[in-house]
């Protein structure tokens, strides 16, 4: 039985987003949240992205924790390396780990909530008990201890545990989701006309929740910005020394708080994780106003 | 009388049970497998760090892993496994590699104390106080106030909870300069006699307050959020409107209808906000220098003491899936439906 093709059914799917992009951009620009959550993205990623091409890379010299100057904005670290410099080169990988790490943990949940949620029974059973048991794990201990166990060789590889472990709480929420969009019309329609669970998952499930599962990607995001960070904070994640993480833990260890001269030097990291948080919670509520047409009305 | 044995043991809180206990079982397994079959597990590297830096024969150095490790290595490996499950349910978790072998339980019971006293409190005003103001800005929903505190949480929610610790610690510490943090290290002053005495109890409350209010601050967001929105849904419920046409007073009707039916769906967050409390305690005490099990964890992640780690592991795990227990029951009390199927 033919089916139009997969990207005809996705496109359709964002359609109705192009239909009326003007109304929603409309939207976007009254709701000042939104848009000053989607601003602060794109000045991470430019800084990220363009920032190196301007600012030369953090080199050591003698000239250690300098105050803030015209030539130094943050000031110097214990290195004499200049910290703004820091934060725009720890920005891009930041970025990366954040949005792999967002991506892959949407992907495991939205396939694993989607089979216990469509299947149900016996499958649903399994997926969720070990989704209970991962929930009943606190997590930073568990990377901790990991952590001493493997050695993380490269982002992906701390990327893809992060998320081996991270999906309950997402794919709970798509289960969810499923269960009800499995017992409407279109769905027993389709199973009418002969196609098969996967199709259907595919076709007619998915297309459906994929404004949320774009949102969850940004929600995840957050949660992985949270777990690098403390990990490197640590002193876990070696492999990185311009990470905010590992500034943050230099900086306080080296006892900056109780010299008012270095003062940005603590502020400098707690600013950038702080304001990348609170710009990708914002995002993703641009990504709802954008999306569902309900926010929009107010209701 | 078989009856009632068999009423109980279809009934809600015991399943839960049944249900608690298995997940306790399987955390236990999955911590004996990553000390005993991961390729470079403790026990064997610790047999190899006894035979390089002690020149020890390698039958004594096994003999030395058994003791530390309480598996008996000699044994095929189910039995150390059955071993090793009875031993956990009698509290012998191994011995320290340091501290001349101080048992791990005796380690845990000096530090686990602290943490959930301080991880329950604040979970406690959190959720009571978000519950509240959650309420309250519900009914206030559209106003300046709601606004507000609805954009205030979602700032709370997204900055991570030792940035939190650190702030306090840069504001108050050193920027005011009106609480001396480094006097506030540990669980209490050194100059009290620990005992039921108003000196020491003041001490413990001191030390302890401003982890406390880093676990409130960084959740009450969360539970504000939540609760603004399922008080909303309650309101618009057609039995909210019967009960306004019967003419029933607003407060009869907020207490009786709209607290019950919009704290449910709530509970089921308990979970994760556990767990979640549970694994910032590692930060946050490492930063207010708490002598909690969280800093404990971190000591012996930094010396390899494989047995505490995977002791402290173990213990925090199963402290959050009782709680998580205790609030299954909790939700069983309040909503009969749970109960009755």
């Amino acid at each position: 039985m033919a089916r139009t093709s997969l990207r005809k059914t996705y496109g359709k799917a964002l359609s109705r987003t192009k239909e009326n992009l003007i109304e929603a951009f409309h939207a976007l620009v009254e709701d000042k949240l939104a848009m000053s959550g989607l601003i602060i993205l794109i000045a991470f990623v430019l800084m990220g992205l363009i920032g190196p091409f301007f600012i030369p890379p953090p080199t050591p010299s003698p000239n250690i924790y300098a105050p803030p100057s015209l030539q130094h904005p943050f000031g110097t670290d214990f290195q004499g390396e200049d910290i703004f410099a820091k934060i725009v080169y720890g920005t891009i990988s930041m970025l990366i780990i954040a949005f792999v790490t967002g991506i892959f943990i949407t992907i495991i949940a939205v396939l694993l909530g989607s089979i216990a949620g469509y299947f149900g029974g016996y499958v649903d059973n399994v997926i969720m008990g070990l989704a209970d048991i991962l929930l009943a794990i606190p997590q930073l201990p568990l990377f901790l201890i990991l952590a001493v166990l493997v050695k993380f060789l490269n982002i992906i590889s701390l990327a893809l545990l992060i998320s081996a472990l991270s999906w309950p709480t997402a794919a709970r929420a798509f289960r969810s989701q499923f269960l009800s969009l499995k017992e409407r019309d279109f769905v027993e329609a389709s199973r009418l006309l002969g196609f098969n669970s996967l199709e259907i998952i595919v076709y007619d499930l998915i297309p459906n929740i994929l404004p949320y599962i774009l949102i969850n990607v940004v929600l995840n995001a957050v949660y992985a910005i949270y777990i690098v960070t403390s990990l490197a904070y640590l002193g876990i994640i070696p492999f990185e020394s311009n990470n905010w993480g590992i500034m943050l833990y230099q900086a306080w260890a080296f006892g900056t708080i109780y010299n008012k001269r270095t003062f940005m030097y603590i502020m400098a990291p707690i600013g950038a994780i702080v304001f990348l948080q609170l710009g990708l919670l914002l995002f993703s509520r641009a990504l709802e106003v954008i999306f569902n047409p309900r926010v929009r009305t107010g209701e | 009388m078989s009856a009632k044995i068999r009423s109980i043991l279809k009934s809600y809180a015991f399943l839960r049970l049944i249900r608690a206990i298995v997940i306790i079982i399987v955390v236990i397994s999955i911590s004996f497998f990553i000390v005993r079959l991961m390729p470079g597990n403790p026990v064997d590297l610790y047999i190899v760090y006894l035979e390089t830096t002690y020149s020890m024969p390698y039958q004594q150095a096994k003999a030395m892993a058994t003791a530390i490790f309480g598996v008996n290595l000699n044994e095929p490996l189910y039995k150390q496994y059955i071993e090793y499950m009875i031993n956990v349910f009698r509290g012998n978790l191994g011995r320290s590699m340091f501290m001349n072998g101080m048992p791990v339980i005796k380690i845990i019971a000096q530090y686990l104390p602290w943490t959930v006293f301080t991880v329950g409190t604040g979970l406690l005003i959190s959720f009571i106080f978000g519950i509240l103001i959650g309420m309250a800005i519900a009914y206030r929903r559209g106003g300046i106030l709601d606004s507000i505190i609805t954009i205030l949480s979602s700032v709370l929610n997204s900055v991570p909870n030792y940035i939190i610790a650190m702030l306090l610690i840069i504001i108050f510490g050193d920027y005011l300069g009106v609480v001396p943090f480094s006097m506030l290290r540990g669980a209490y002053s050194s100059n009290v006699i620990p005992g039921w005495n108003i000196p020491f109890i003041m001490s413990v409350i001191q030390h302890a307050i401003f982890p406390i209010f880093t676990y409130v601050i960084t959740t009450i967001g969360g539970w504000i959020l939540l609760m603004r929105g399922s008080t909303i849904s309650v309101l618009g419920e057609d039995y909210i409107t019967v009960a306004r046409a019967r003419g029933l007073p607003e407060s009869k009707i907020m207490t009786t209808y709209v607290v019950r039916n919009a704290i449910l769906p709530i509970f089921t967050n308990f979970t994760i906000a556990v767990a979640f409390i549970f694994s910032g305690s590692v930060l946050v005490e490492d930063i207010f220098v708490y002598p909690g099990i969280g800093l404990r964890l971190l000591q012996a992640i930094n010396q390899r003491d494989y047995p505490v780690m995977q002791g402290i592991f173990l213990i925090i795990t199963i402290a959050v899936i009782t709680a998580n227990y205790l609030a299954d029951v909790l939700y069983g009390l309040l909503d009969p439906r749970i109960r009755v199927k």
